[in-house]
Formats: C-alpha cells, sequence, structure tokens
C-alpha cells in the first residue's frame, strides 16, 4: 500500500472523526448552551466538508500513482 | 557489493524492500497500540460509576492537537508529492512544515502534561474528597503526595489548597461535598453529579476560597500522575507512548529534511522512497491519535 492509498484511508477517517465530534459537541451544547461548544461543533462540520473536498483533490492530482 | 530493490520493486512482492520493511514494523505497531486500546476499553466499560474520571482532559487542547496532526498528514503528502513532481524547494517547506507541527504537537501535550503535574485530588480524614491545586510556602506544587508531605527531616506541615469548584474526578460540585466522618460512607455515593460537559471547559479556571490544610489531616493527596488511579495510569502510558512515536517521526524526518537530503542529488528515486517510508509511519502516528482522540477526551 502507497503513501497515497494510506493517505485516503486517513482522510476517511478524519471525515468520520469530525463528523462525530461536531455531534458530539453539538449534543454538548443542545445540554448545557456554551457558545464554545456550539463554535467546536460547527467548525468540526465544516472540518469534514473541507477535508472531502481535499480528498478529492488529491485523488484527481495523484491519479498516476499507483496505490501499491 | 549493492543492495539489490532499494529502488525497484522486488518481482515476487511488487514492493521496493523499505516498503515491507515498514508494513511489517507498523504490523507490530498496530498488535502494540491494539493491546493498550484494547485494555483501555475493558477497563473503562468495567469501571464503576463516579470511578471513572469524566472531562478531566482539555477538550479544546486535544482538538487543537488533533488540527495539528491532521494538517501535518497533509503536508507530509505534499512533501513527497513535490518529490515526485521534481520540486525539491517544495519539499523543502512541506517537510519543514511537517516537523513544526510535530514539535508544536509535543509542544501543546508537554504543556497538558504539566497542567495535570499541578492538579491534585485531596482526601481528607473527614471524609471530604476534593481536586484542586496545592501551594506550598506561596509556590505551586508539583508532584507532591501525602507521603511526601509527611518525609522524614522533610516534613510540610501545612498548606494552601484551591479546591476547584466541582471536583474533576468525580464532577461533584463543591458545595455537595461535605465531611462524612460519622454520617457512613454512603453519603459519598449520594451525591448527585453534573454532566461532564459543564465541568470540562472550567477545569483551571474559577477556583473557591484557599484552604490552609495541616498535613496531620490528610488521608490521601496526589497529583494527576500515573499513580494516581488506574485511568491516569494508562492514560500517560498511552499518551507517552504516542508521543514517543511523535518524537522519533520528528527526528528522522528532520534528518531526511537537513543532512539526508543530500542523497536527492546522488539517488532521487531512492530519496523518494525514503521520504514514502517516513510518510507511511508518520500517517500511522497520526491515525493513532485519531483514535486516541475520542476514547480519551470524549467516551
Amino acid at each position: 500500500m502507497s503513501l497515497k492509498a494510506i493517505h485516503i484511508v486517513f482522510v476517511v477517517c478524519s471525515v468520520l472523526l469530525a463528523l462525530f465530534f461536531g455531534g458530539w459537541e453539538a449534543n454538548a451544547f443542545l445540554q448545557t448552551h456554551a457558545r464554545g461548544s456550539l463554535l467546536l461543533s460547527l467548525g468540526s462540520f465544516a472540518s469534514a466538508v473541507l477535508l472531502l473536498i481535499y480528498g478529492k483533490a488529491v485523488l484527481k492530482k495523484l491519479k498516476h500513482i499507483s496505490y501499491l | 557489493m549493492d543492495i539489490p530493490y532499494t529502488v525497484k520493486p522486488r518481482p515476487d512482492t511488487g514492493l521496493y524492500n523499505a516498503k515491507v520493511g515498514i508494513w511489517l514494523f507498523l504490523a507490530s505497531e498496530v498488535m502494540l497500540f491494539g493491546a493498550l486500546f484494547s485494555s483501555y476499553i475493558l477497563l473503562r466499560v468495567g469501571a464503576e460509576k463516579l470511578e471513572w474520571p469524566h472531562g478531566v482532559l482539555n477538550v479544546y487542547i486535544g482538538t487543537f492537537n488533533t488540527f495539528v496532526l491532521i494538517s501535518s498528514s497533509i503536508t507530509v503528502v505534499m512533501a513527497w508529492a513535490s518529490l515526485k513532481m521534481n520540486n525539491f524547494r517544495n519539499f523543502k517547506i512541506f517537510q519543514g512544515l511537517t516537523i513544526m507541527c510535530a514539535f508544536l504537537f509535543l509542544g501543546v501535550k508537554s504543556y497538558e502534561y504539566s497542567e495535570k503535574f499541578k492538579h491534585y485530588t485531596l482526601v481528607l480524614k473527614d471524609g471530604r474528597n476534593m481536586t484542586g491545586h496545592v501551594e506550598v510556602n506561596g509556590k505551586t506544587a508539583f508532584f507532591l503526595n501525602d507521603v511526601k508531605l509527611n518525609a522524614k527531616g522533610h516534613e510540610i506541615p501545612e498548606f494552601t489548597f484551591h479546591p476547584d469548584p466541582v471536583n474533576a474526578i468525580s464532577n461533584i460540585p463543591l458545595e455537595k461535598t461535605e465531611p462524612t466522618a460519622g454520617k457512613g460512607e454512603a453519603a459519598k455515593g449520594e451525591a448527585k453529579t453534573e454532566p461532564a460537559h459543564e465541568t470540562h471547559a472550567e477545569a483551571g479556571a474559577a477556583h473557591h476560597e484557599a484552604m490552609v490544610i495541616k498535613s496531620s489531616d490528610v488521608k490521601r493527596l496526589s497529583a494527576f500522575v500515573p499513580a494516581h488511579s488506574t485511568y491516569f495510569g494508562i492514560y500517560f502510558c498511552i499518551t507517552g507512548l504516542h508521543g514517543l512515536h511523535v518524537l522519533g517521526g520528528a527526528i528522522v524526518m528532520f534528518y531526511f529534511w537537513m543532512p539526508g537530503s543530500k542523497m536527492w542529488r546522488t539517488e532521487p528515486e531512492r530519496f523518494i522512497n525514503r521520504i514514502e517510508v517516513s510518510g507511511l509511519f508518520w500517517h500511522f502516528v497520526d491515525l493513532v491519535w485519531i483514535f486516541l482522540f475520542p476514547v480519551l477526551y470524549l467516551l
């Protein structure tokens, strides 16, 4: 498995973490109404979207490199 | 004699030597961290309520460090891709950024550790159980414990204690922490706990009035160090081991960034392979953190 392949796996894991963390902080905000939790939640969901866009761009940029 | 397959792939595996080597090494690393993760999860799910600290770690710091490591994984791939595109100057920039991220992560982690080393659990003989900070002769105390309080020749007769408004371990508010001596131990378990979300943001913030505590009244005093509890034992074990991996990766990448980069002029293909292998290790280290962060900081 090349660096390209593991990087794609890493980006997928990061997106999943960002979505989970966004949900966790959203839940914290609903319970406590802390502004910090809301900001972290929104930031985390935004990061998930940015990581998806980045992942797609990387795939395009490194398309000539093998997955092995 | 030249070592074969340092650049070209072996016909049987389809991979060059270093790539086979790093994957074998990473397989052993998966087993090492897998065992530690399993231990943590089994201890966590088997712990009684109030016995396992929740919300004791600073989520903001953990989030920042997660962001730093994800960024470093992006820059390490950029560095490798730059070499693939024959752009050595960009490689230098991205590799430098990766090393910077590694040391930033370690710096933040050190700060997080130092905060733990001066945060204490204090149990008095009257049954009161509090967390907070300790001052001896006007100075913040690190690594103090009840044994050191009574060490022969170095006795500390009394100290100042700044209690947290909410117990950082059990999440019981200070107001509900009353002496239990004479009331029976059950009183401790009856105290209502607060949701962890409300406490983690307040950690290290406002303290209640300082108290002067006589050492003779202390039943237990322990900083948040591995000896404090099972939780801190495994927390420092896993994060310390992870930190050593970050440091090791940073040293190797620094070597390839500075003295080792001479190879680019003589054997560019082999140098690209070396950067790929260091990048694979770095991704493993970052993936470990991707799993560590939610397990330690959130769940």
